[in-house]
């Protein structure tokens, strides 16, 4: 479990520290903080060159080449550059969940990836998990039957990070999904329903 | 035939949009040429702008314009940016002065071709400030407490009196007085703000979140000083409301300014902390309750007096007394409504505004008083119940609180409740139960709805409204559909937009009782021309059927004593013409409003176990019985009463804005130090409808039940954990540290 996370929590160090650094940046052009601030010039990286770098995608088994700032996080290159917009920003700062994408199969919260480091990796949204057009996946249907949701902002997150958990064995108890679903909030507070519609998809033992 | 009480479980017509991430929400739309913009704030609670320095920002590349109070077009409706009569119309802040009135209050705007270059241009924006002294909000200010004008209903009173209150508690065999306190919170909804805004020529289109499409298209328009059929908004999904998107805030303003500045569509999305003053909050306050009873429990006296905040430039109120003056037959009852005014962004309406904090008191109260007198919390309330509302001295329209707590009580187990509080243990748990009732009032507004009998047998519905996450666009059809005798999916609906006939906002429960109403109505008055062309047609099966003798049933009307005697609505109206039927109404209140009064009620019971080791709170179990009229789907009315539970839960033991009182600014704005709850902190979690038939309170039958859910529960949490420890709490939420020892 722990290897498995390790990923996410090096991804939101990242994230924070490049956040934090570019704030400190700021902080540095206000003449009155240049002097308090010595120690964070050492800390602070190379300014992201303002260049583009181009790069290719895997998502939702379709190759997407694309030139990208090394800034951009891959939300905002799934929302803002590939129209992929089932994916939600809602705190952009890894606290609400609703950016959950898989990545080589693994949730993640797509706001604190930077799209650079994602190159050659699996990358799966909620557009990309019905197995056709016309047929939702087992645990989207659940959804909607369990009513695993009201205002629906954060249910494609919720669903990313259901199916996840259905997948690697998290899912074999109501307390257990509970837990292991607590990094996906629903303001709107469905969580019994969300709770019944993963537990109905692991009892049907269905492939998701 | 029986009308339906509980309406079918059906699922959302929008699921699978929502489930497959095809809904577009408004910060999803797209637009041709389309920029972003994004916000700068202030750093100081009080003071005026000197100088804001944009070189940094100009210098970048990508960087369209910096609007601020400099450069931002000037409005011609800014005398309508007060105060107004209703608690939508707050005073926005809309860079026409260099005015700043609290912490984080929108200052400047970067627009950019990118996201990332606009944030990186906010972020080199430059301001110093004159700053003045702070008053900062409750419970630490020391301003003045002044009466307000108003309160957000405008049929309530500021202050009430009935009988006479010194007498009252003279008469009492005990009495108590408590105080309690409540924090701001902010309602965070989990889709920030977005405004996505274009020009064509002076016609405006506002792809936008609002609950309330038509007081938004107004707000807009007339702070522009421009005819609202010059601003069209839409809103096709809407991620979550509780009030913040009922009030038309600065940010429905400054998206089009911007997209007027530069000549561009600009996307205007909030930062998570941005949602932490600018979009209203619930305001703190400060209650005090005196209760007075005899010895064998009944209520003879009661004050509740209210201290609430509202910002330095704006006066809303938080009503929290009025549920008080209705709730108990209390003889002798005062009530009062004070607010002091705070350098923080526009206290507003959120979930249940005034009840949600003042029900905490008074349901408290109530159970602190039972124990006093060492009766039964419920039975206490029994005692007291009141036939009539007590307040305006009428009749209700219908009132099952008495069915709520009878079968909320045997389900919930209440009979096996201890009598003493601190007697249940369970290993390193207390445990106790609690109960509270809850009630919110029925808020009928106006909305015109459209319904349309096609030739081939469905139904086009149109109406001005919006969806919050609710289900309204699900259930106006099945109240189409009910009327017509069609199945809900032969019913088309165009809602969302403002291009459709006028609906009301969607708070205070608003929608289903108001628009619903509407639907109701169109439905009913299509459904009347339908039986009258078939009266009139000679060669209908049902000519010369009087009208009270056909139902719609299955697409067909039909004779009610001889089913087999009629025909479809095709054959009907392929012989006729071949036209559709169409009716539009316009639906308010009638004489009921005068004569009844009319309220949802329930009964919330509620298990905790509390380690007081640990200061560890969990809700094992929560049961909610509500009587709101007839339920017009179980399924996602269900969804709304426990997700109001939620927010008890969450008003109870999680929320709370840190306020650091020297720069009146909100120290954890993000949803990483803003508790709300998660998953694992709901468990076993349960509502239940109570069948209520009520024909007085509107054409659909229907009480609003979106608010509903979260008023009992905070009390009823409190009052279960008194029970399981044997310490009341009064300052809420009710955290770690408040439970340890």
């Amino acid at each position: 479990m722990a290897e498995k996370d390790t990923y996410l929590i090096d991804g939101s160090n990242r994230r924070w520290f490049l956040k934090q650094s570019s704030a400190l940046t700021g902080l540095l052009l206000a003449p009155p903080l240049v002097a308090t601030s010595a120690q964070s010039t050492q800390r602070q990286p190379t300014v992201p060159p303002s260049g583009k770098r181009a790069i290719t995608l895997r998502i939702n088994k379709k190759t997407y080449k694309i030139d990208v700032e090394p800034r951009e996080t891959l939300l905002d290159v799934l929302r803002e550059r590939l129209d992929l917009t089932g994916t939600k920003k809602g705190c952009d700062h890894g606290q609400c969940g609703a950016c959950t994408v898989h990545v080589d199969g693994r949730q993640s919260n797509a706001c604190l990836m930077l799209a650079v480091m994602h190159q050659h990796q699996e990358i799966t949204t909620i557009e990309g998990l019905a197995p056709s057009k016309s047929q939702l996946h087992p645990l989207q249907a659940a959804f909607v039957k369990h009513d695993g949701y009201q205002c629906g902002f954060c249910t494609p997150g919720q669903i990313m990070s259901g199916v996840a958990i259905i997948r690697q064995g998290h899912a074999n108890s109501p307390d257990e999904i509970r837990e292991w679903m607590s990094g996906n909030i629903c303001r709107c507070a469905a969580y019994r329903g969300i709770v019944e519609a993963i537990g109905s998809v692991q009892k049907e033992g269905k492939t998701v | 035939m029986a009308k339906k009480l509980i309406g079918d479980p059906i699922d959302r017509i929008d699921g699978t949009q929502k489930v497959t991430g095809s809904a577009r929400y408004s910060a999803d739309v797209k637009r041709p040429g389309l920029v972003h913009g994004v916000l700068v704030m202030s750093t100081v609670a009080n003071g005026t702008i000197q100088t804001l320095d944009t070189t940094e920002t100009l210098r970048l590349p990508g960087i369209l314009a910096v609007m601020s109070h400099t450069n931002a077009p000037k409005l011609g409706g800014m005398d309508k940016n007060k105060s107004g009569e209703t608690a939508s119309d707050r005073v926005l802040h809309v860079f026409q002065d260099n005015l700043v009135h609290y912490n984080n209050q929108p200052i400047a705007m970067v627009i950019a071709d990118t996201f990332e270059q606009a944030v990186e241009g906010a972020s080199l924006v430059r301001v110093t400030y004159a700053t003045e002294p702070v008053k900062p909000g409750l419970p630490t200010s020391t301003d003045k407490p002044l009466t307000p004008p108003r309160l957000p209903r405008v049929d309530d009173q500021v202050d009430t009196t009935r009988g006479d209150v010194k007498k009252g508690m003279a008469g009492a065999a005990s009495t108590l007085e408590a105080t309690y306190k409540t924090p701001t919170q902010f309602h965070n909804a989990l889709e920030p703000h977005a405004v996505l805004s274009f020009w064509e020529g002076d016609k405006l289109t506002m792809y936008t979140t609002t609950q309330g499409i038509s007081g938004y298209q107004k707000r807009v328009a007339e702070l522009f000083g421009m005819p609202k059929e010059n601003v069209r908004v839409i809103t096709q999904y809407l991620g979550g409301g509780f009030g913040s998107k009922g009030t038309t805030f600065s940010q429905a303003m400054l998206g089009p300014m911007a997209a007027k500045l530069v000549g561009k569509p600009v996307k205007l999305v909030l930062k998570r902390e941005h949602m932490f003053g600018m979009v209203g909050s619930r305001s703190a306050t400060v209650q005090t309750m005196n209760v007075g009873a005899t010895a064998d429990g009944q209520l003879t006296a009661m004050t509740h007096d209210t201290l609430a905040q509202t910002s330095a430039f704006d006066e809303f109120m938080e009503p929290a007394g009025t549920i008080t003056r209705m709730l108990y037959a209390c003889p002798n009852l005062a009530t009062t409504h004070k607010f002091i005014k705070a350098n923080v962004g526009s206290t507003s309406p959120m979930r249940a505004p005034g009840e949600a904090p003042g029900v905490f008191a008074l349901e408290c109260a109530i159970d602190e008083m039972a124990d006093k007198l060492k009766i039964d919390p419920l039975q206490f309330r029994l005692k007291n119940y009141a036939e009539e509302d007590p307040h305006r001295n009428r009749p209700f329209s219908s009132k099952s609180l008495r069915e709520c707590y009878q079968q909320g009580a045997d389900q919930f187990g209440w009979s096996k409740r201890a009598k003493q509080p601190r007697a249940t243990r369970d290993g390193n748990y207390l445990v106790g139960m609690g109960m509270a009732t809850t009630v919110y009032p029925v808020n009928r507004g106006e909305s015109t709805a459209m319904v349309r009998l096609n030739t081939d047998g469905t139904v086009r519905l149109e109406t001005g409204t919006q969806d919050l996450g609710t289900g309204t666009f699900t259930i106006m059809n099945q109240l189409a559909a009910e009327v017509l005798g069609l199945s809900p999916d032969q019913v088309t609906l165009g809602a969302g937009d403002s291009k459709y006939p006028e609906a009301v906002g969607s708070g205070g429960s608003r929608t289903t009782v108001t628009t619903g109403s509407a639907v109701t109505q169109a439905a009913q008055e299509v459904l009347k021309k339908a039986k009258k062309m078939a009266y009139s047609d000679k060669k209908s099966p049902l000519y010369a059927v009087a009208e009270a003798e056909i139902e719609a049933k299955n697409g067909r009307l039909e004779s009610k004593s001889d089913p087999k005697k009629g025909e479809s609505f095709t054959s009907l109206l392929k012989r006729n013409g071949n036209k559709p039927i169409e009716a539009t109404t316009l639906s308010k209140s009638g004489a009921e409003k005068e004569t009844h009064s009319m309220s949802a009620f329930g009964a919330i019971f509620v298990e905790v176990r509390v380690d007081e080791a640990l200061g560890e709170v969990r809700i094992s179990r929560m049961l909610g019985n509500i009587a709101a009229g007839k339920i017009v789907n179980a399924k996602t009315a269900k969804s709304q009463i426990l997700g109001g539970m939620v927010w008890g839960v969450s008003m109870a033991l999680h929320e709370y804005a840190a306020l650091d009182t020297r720069n009146a600014r909100i120290m954890n704005p993000n949803l990483a130090e803003y508790h709300v709850p998660v998953n694992a902190d709901i468990r076993d979690i349960d509502a239940i409808f109570i069948d209520e038939a009520d024909e007085t309170v509107n054409p659909a039958g229907v009480k609003g039940i979106g608010e509903i859910g979260i008023v009992g529960t905070v009390s009823a949490i409190a009052n279960a954990i008194y029970h399981a420890t044997g310490k009341r709490h009064y300052d809420l939420p009710i955290t770690v540290e408040k439970l340890i020892g």
